[in-house]
């Protein structure tokens, strides 16, 4: 297998300075592979909220979560990305305390809370059904948590109307059925009932996902301006990653019931760990390479060896992966580090962006410009299309 | 001729059949109990005789107790089946399904073979005292013939008509707003009374209403093992049009029966609309 070989082979270019700290004023994450080697460090660095200690949950002999360390910290928005039956909505039911951990530790605070039901953690979840109170209206939805601590009506009341205020949920709805409001209308509601809540930790479960795609991109942005003003720590878990790199200090990429990686999405773009990482974030050109004896790589498919980007020490096979904007097309096959010939297949406008697929041979290469930058070619003319060493990366197969 | 649309001309023959079927004998009905005492025709002149006999003879104490018994009856199965419901929806898990089947198999049974099955159970020297006395040495008096064992009855043989409303009911209640609930901090009482509850309540209305409905009309129950103790409305009822063969009688109590059943069910869909629980509205 490759994976043992090359076992940590990133880019250093894109990676950021690791004193820098995030608006919040808490120092932002450290590479992924630091963390999972401290895992079980007593002195937890100041600000983590909630760590997660080799949780996993078995379904018969079936490990949905399997052994999953991380560490959130204090007021971080970090989304839990991966596909469906990850074990994304595991890992996080077992956090809100709806599922139990077969095994592992849950810990809150310094405090460890898998015996803690979920009606006595701080926490509160965002479902994707969104989960309202079918029978009662927006107000009596909103106020639920307050009702079920006793706080009398008009406080209540107050409290209400003030968190719709935040949600710009108009004033006149407080007394409307759940069931007559619209989509992203509801969605709100059921921030402000989980915010009512006060919770320490707020997560969410692809509370998005049922919305058309537009109202989604608002929400998401609106979701983010909503953790800047609560400065409340945010867990939430979504398939889309690019839903996670809109919104999220880190993202941890979920594959099997594992953590894949644990990064900024500033990380997770430009060094994904892995080809899975990589093929997750969207259209992007993976080549199966072999490392030869003077550091070159060779791809079977292409007649020519590649200059390799800065590989780990005994690599020797994997995935070179190639973002869609770092591929040109170039006038002379001296303007990059590595060209190869090919047909132009097909074009595809993006918005602002225009994609073209090229062919060469077997492999199918993308490309992406700005759309004032637009290649003027025909279709099946061929080009020339390359990349620079620097731009690509070399990730294992796993 | 009036050209119909297509939906109507096919509904003509169910149309035709509702109303020969169903609207004629319920006219029929109405029409007798105005009708004055013991004819047997509708020819006769309009009268309310039959109405005030029913007040001036014991017809409305049956009526009463009729009444009485049938809401004593709903809500001695409330009580017994709202947990059973609940157990066979979250509870039971893999033993719902042969849960179930037990209280289903007594429904191929007829009615009066049941009854009598338990008079056989409770009689004097029958098979609960009998076997009493013959281990024990005991002799217990029979709870048969007593309102107790008229109850016991009408619980028994009613009981699926609650069970399996209130059982789509709560299963009903989407999984989701009960761990919303818990969540929220709610207790599980809390999340009982806030959600469940009321989420389950259009199951629980229409257990109600199917269970009053059929308990209003019982007759063999009161037969079998009230021992005529008690007499119910529907009983009155048989005897006007059978024995004292006095049919304009007979179909006042049907009417005055139908008026009220028919009010109270109409109050109660009109207090508790269903649709607006399941938040369709």
């Amino acid at each position: 297998m490759l994976r043992t070989e090359l076992g940590c082979c990133r880019v250093q270019r894109f990676k950021l300075p690791k004193s820098k700290t995030s608006d919040l004023g808490v120092p932002l994450p450290r590479f992924a592979g630091e963390e999972q080697t401290n895992r079980f460090e007593m002195n937890k660095p100041a600000g983590v909220i909630l760590s997660l200690r080799g949780l996993t949950k078995i379904f018969a002999g079936y490990a949905a979560v399997n052994a999953i360390d991380l560490e959130i910290l204090e007021g971080e928005l970090f989304t839990i990305v991966g596909p469906s039956g990850s074990g994304k909505s595991t890992l996080l039911r077992m956090l809100a305390g709806m599922e139990e951990p077969t095994s592992g530790d849950i810990i809150l605070r310094g405090e460890r809370i898998n015996d803690i039901p979920a009606n006595r953690r701080p926490t509160c979840m965002v479902f994707q059904s969104l989960a309202l109170f079918p029978h009662k209206d927006v107000g009596a939805n909103i106020e639920f948590s307050l009702k079920i601590r006793g706080v009398e009506a008009g406080k209540r009341r107050e409290k209400a109307l003030e968190l719709m205020r935040l949600l710009r949920l108009p004033e006149t709805y407080y007394g409307r059925p759940v069931t007559k409001i619209s989509g992203g209308e509801r969605q709100r509601v059921a921030l402000a009932r989980a915010l009512a809540f006060d919770p320490d930790i707020l997560f969410f479960d692809e509370p998005l996902s049922a919305l058309d795609y537009k109202l989604r991109k608002t929400l998401e942005k609106e979701l983010k301006d909503i953790h800047r003003e609560t400065k409340k720590t945010f867990v939430y878990i979504t398939h889309s990653l690019e839903e996670a790199m809109v919104m999220s200090d880190r993202i941890g990429v979920m594959r099997d019931g594992k953590l894949v990686q644990i990064g900024t999405p500033q990380e997770i773009y430009s060094a994904p760990s892995s080809k899975f990482v990589s093929e997750f974030i969207g259209d992007v050109n993976v080549l199966p390479v072999t490392v030869n004896g003077s550091g070159r790589l060779k791809c079977e498919h292409l007649p020519a060896e590649l200059i390799a980007p800065a590989l780990a020490e005994g690599s020797a096979a994997g995935y070179l992966v190639v973002r869609p904007e770092f591929l040109r097309f170039l006038d002379a096959p001296g303007d990059a580090d590595n060209h190869v010939i090919g047909r132009l297949y097909n074009e595809y406008a993006l918005g602002s962006r225009i994609q073209y697929q090229v062919r060469v041979g077997e492999l199918v290469f993308v490309l992406e410009k700005l759309r004032h930058e637009a290649f003027e070619g025909r279709l099946d003319q061929e080009v020339l299309i390359g990349w620079d060493a620097a731009d690509s990366i070399v990730v294992p197969d796993v | 001729m009036m050209r119909l649309r297509p939906g109507t001309r096919a509904a003509l023959p169910v149309i035709a059949f509702l109303l020969i079927g169903f609207a004629a004998p319920l006219l029929a009905v109405i029409g007798f109990s105005f009708m004055p005492p013991r004819t047997f025709g509708l020819s006769g002149e309009p009268t309310l005789a039959n109405y005030t006999t029913i007040f001036e003879s014991t017809a409305y104490i049956s009526l009463l107790w009729s009444l009485g018994l049938a809401v004593a009856t709903v809500l001695i199965l409330v009580v017994i089946s709202y947990p059973v419901a609940y157990g066979l929806v979250r509870v039971f898990g893999r033993w719902s399904a042969p849960l179930t089947l037990v209280f289903v198999i007594p429904l191929f049974v007829s009615e009066n073979v049941r009854l009598y099955g338990w008079l056989l159970f409770l009689i004097k020297n029958g098979v609960l005292l009998g076997g009493i006395k013959a281990l024990f040495g005991l002799e217990l008096e029979s709870m048969l013939f007593t309102l107790p064992a008229i109850l016991l009855g009408m619980v028994y043989v009613y009981l699926p008509f609650m069970l399996f409303p209130l059982t789509l009911g709560i299963a009903m209640v989407p999984n989701e707003t009960r761990e919303a609930a818990l969540d929220l901090g709610a207790t599980r009482w809390q999340v009982f009374r806030e959600v469940e509850l009321p989420l389950s309540l259009p199951g629980l209305v229409i257990g109600c209403l199917l269970t009053f409905v059929l308990a209003v009309g019982a007759i063999a129950e009161f037969k079998v093992l009230g021992g005529q103790q008690v007499i119910p409305i529907a009983h009155d009822i048989e005897i006007a049009f059978t024995y004292a063969q006095n049919w304009p009688l007979g179909a006042a109590l049907s009417v005055l029966l139908m008026l009220v059943v028919g009010t109270l069910v109409l109050l109660a869909l009109r207090r508790f609309d269903l649709d607006t629980f399941l938040g369709r509205r």
